[in-house]
């Protein structure tokens, strides 16, 4: 009986491999530092941080930190922690990615199966909005929520954010639709279904990869937004990027470096979750075998 | 005035017209076969009896109702696409019952309906799956049935084979024929595979460079193309195409050219025209089919005017059912179909049988058959 044997175009010897391997390890040890730091030092009594053992694992392991940081740090008035700030992110983060992906949706079913004159020109100017820094934008944005009424509130930051975003979930789904059949939709029209009744019944149950790489975008963009949250929110209403900012800068007291280390973990932690839950979507080829296999 | 009319309709983009004054007259139970190269409009056609593409000027009407400007959905049409277009998110049984749904069909006669097309095409145990599961084949019937389940006035199909593999796609063929016996309905059909063309259809339209060629039956279409282009796109292998000399002599003419040695040929014209006579002592093209250009054995033996003629064979393709055999006559290399144990070999000489019955006569200026 022939031994299988494996033979690869590539031919890596024991020694090669294990060069490798320890290479990677090694970068990747260096890549997860910051985050042994943060997580280490968020478990301590702030003793042992002051006491200069920054990188040594905790003598006492504590999570007093985070729930001081979650619900009685010092932030605003009231030493409410961030617990406030975080439902503020969420309330703004939610409808604005929500909104901004349908209508990017929207604007790349229109751009790829309507198409009129001048429609490329169009496409270009929009994509304009990804490349705005954000500084120019904020005086005209604050003489346009001022004028709307919605200075200072989370529906302004909502309506920011929705009209920031459309830019980058257009081009989204522009180039996905832009390679979907076209025939499906002619075989739609043909069939009797609407404008709205294509879009919801044909190609937004489609768009599952494309709807999740914008959502993953637009959801990290937002929540970690710090320039807009700072400058059209105030108070009360702050998002949690804004709220962590105020923890870690307050000039009174100590400086509870293990309260800021787990502040920080808070809010990094919702957009990590999005993409443990939303990044195995990505791989899933829902288009497959839709046209000619 | 027939169930399906299409009277002078052009097709323009921009200042480019790509459709000149296109006039098909299609009866009720008729199927008509667009055919032609790539690019010749004939897909740009059968989208304007769609309603996906509007018509820049003309009427095309449907029961003598004109459909410029009418919905697809309200032409009481029904399309199978290239690509079979399934919804990929929509079982089986939801791409079938789609239309009706959206025609607002109550689901108790949608699913009737269905049942009796999933019957029709044996996809019954495919109904809950969805097109990515299927097979190239099951997914054209399932396209079929979307179309079928609408009961509409015209079937309209845009290269519904091609995607397919030999062997299916001439399986299929045979489906779609049995179909449209069955059934009665009318189709328009487009394809690029004259094949297809003259096994389907009741009449053939060739098309090329946006104009319809010829229209006729595939009969017609075969024995008596109007131009070069349709008598060398119908039919494989292609017409053989010799420049001969006319001569008349009294009342019979003779197409005058030389075998490959050099010696003189001359094929007699059985029934010669006034108009071919006409063309005494100028260069025309000889169309000759190659099955009319076979060996002796093989030739028709109903037809009045055989001729034969001594020629070296320079190459034999075997093909199974015939021989192909490569000659030289004039300047041209022809193809001749031999029967399949035709003794003949590569470099050595064979007698072969022009049926000149079946030959044609096209003018080399206009292109046009001389009649």
């Amino acid at each position: 009986m022939a031994v299988a044997t494996q033979d690869s175009a590539i031919r890596t010897g024991r020694i090669t491999r294990t060069l490798i391997y320890l290479v990677l390890i090694l970068f990747a040890l260096f890549y997860m530092l910051p985050l042994y730091v943060m997580v280490v030092n968020s478990v301590k009594p702030l003793s042992e941080i002051t006491g200069g053992g920054m990188m040594s694992l905790p003598q006492v392991w504590t999570i007093e930190p985070w729930q001081k940081a979650w619900s009685t740090a010092q932030i605003g008035v009231e030493p409410t922690g961030l617990r406030p700030y975080f439902w503020n992110s969420i309330s703004m983060v939610v409808p604005a990615v929500a909104i901004s992906t349908v209508l990017g949706a929207l604007n790349g079913y229109v751009l790829t199966k309507w198409r009129f004159r001048y429609d490329t020109i169009l496409f270009g100017l929009m994509l304009f909005a990804c490349f705005i820094p954000f500084q120019i934008v904020l005086i005209p944005m604050a003489a346009v929520l001022g004028f709307l009424g919605l200075a200072g509130s989370t529906a302004g930051l909502v309506l920011v954010h929705v009209v920031y975003g459309i830019g980058f979930s257009t081009l989204y789904f522009r180039n996905y639709y832009a390679v979907f059949p076209t025939e499906l939709v002619r075989a739609a029209q043909i069939d009797g279904a609407g404008f709205f009744q294509i879009f919801w019944r044909i190609l937004l149950p489609s768009s599952g990869p494309i709807a999740v790489v914008c959502i993953i975008w637009q959801f990290t963009n937002i929540w970690n937004d710090f320039l807009f949250g700072a400058s059209f929110a105030s108070g009360d209403g702050a998002p949690m990027t804004v709220a962590l900012n105020n923890l870690v800068q307050s000039s009174t007291g100590v400086k509870e470096y293990n309260v800021h280390f787990a502040g920080a973990i808070l809010a990094a932690l919702p957009t990590l979750l999005v993409y443990i839950v939303a990044g195995r979507y990505f791989v899933r080829g829902l288009m497959a075998g839709s046209v000619k296999g | 005035m027939g169930f399906l009319d299409i009277d002078n309709a052009t097709k323009s983009y921009g200042a480019v017209e790509v459709l000149h004054n296109v006039d098909i007259s299609v009866e009720e139970g008729e199927f008509l076969v667009l055919v032609g190269p790539s690019g010749c409009g004939k897909s740009t056609l059968l989208n304007m009896i769609a309603g996906l593409e509007d018509i820049t000027s003309g009427t095309i009407s449907i029961k003598g109702a004109p459909m410029n400007g009418v919905h697809p959905s309200k032409r009481n049409i029904a399309m199978v696409f290239q690509s079979y277009a399934l919804y990929p998110n929509m079982t089986v049984g939801q791409n079938i019952t789609f239309g009706l749904e959206m025609h607002g069909i109550p689901k108790a006669e949608r699913d009737a309906a269905m049942a009796k097309v999933a019957e029709m095409l044996q996809i019954g145990q495919l109904l809950d799956r969805k097109p990515g599961q299927l097979s190239g084949g099951q997914r054209q019937r399932v396209a079929m049935g979307r179309a079928l389940v609408r009961d509409p006035d015209v079937f309209l199909f845009d290269e519904p084979l091609s995607n397919l593999d030999a062997k299916l796609r001439v399986d299929m063929r045979t489906e779609i024929k049995k179909l449209h016996q069955r059934l009665g309905t009318t189709i328009v059909y487009v394809t690029h595979d004259q094949i297809e063309a003259m096994t389907l259809s009741t009449r053939i339209a060739v098309m090329n460079g946006g104009y319809v060629q010829q229209l006729g039956t595939p009969k017609e279409i075969y024995d008596t193309p109007a131009n070069l282009f349709v008598a060398t796109f119908m039919g494989s292998p292609s017409m053989n195409l010799i420049d001969v000399a006319v001569r008349a002599d009294g009342n019979a003419v003779y197409a005058d050219t030389t075998d490959d040695k050099g010696g003189k040929i001359s094929l007699a014209f059985p029934t010669p025209s006034a108009e071919l006579k006409a063309f005494d002592g100028q260069t025309v093209k000889l169309g000759i089919r190659p099955e009319a250009l076979t060996d002796i054995d093989g030739a028709d033996q109903r037809s009045t005017h055989v001729e034969r003629i001594e020629n070296t064979v320079t190459v034999t393709e075997p093909a199974g059912s015939d021989t192909f055999v490569t000659t030289t006559i004039g300047r041209t290399e022809c193809v001749g179909r031999m029967r399949s144990d035709a003794d003949v070999a590569p470099g050595k000489a064979a007698t072969f049988a022009i049926n000149m019955e079946k030959a044609t006569a096209f003018d080399p200026k206009t292109e046009n058959r001389i009649a």
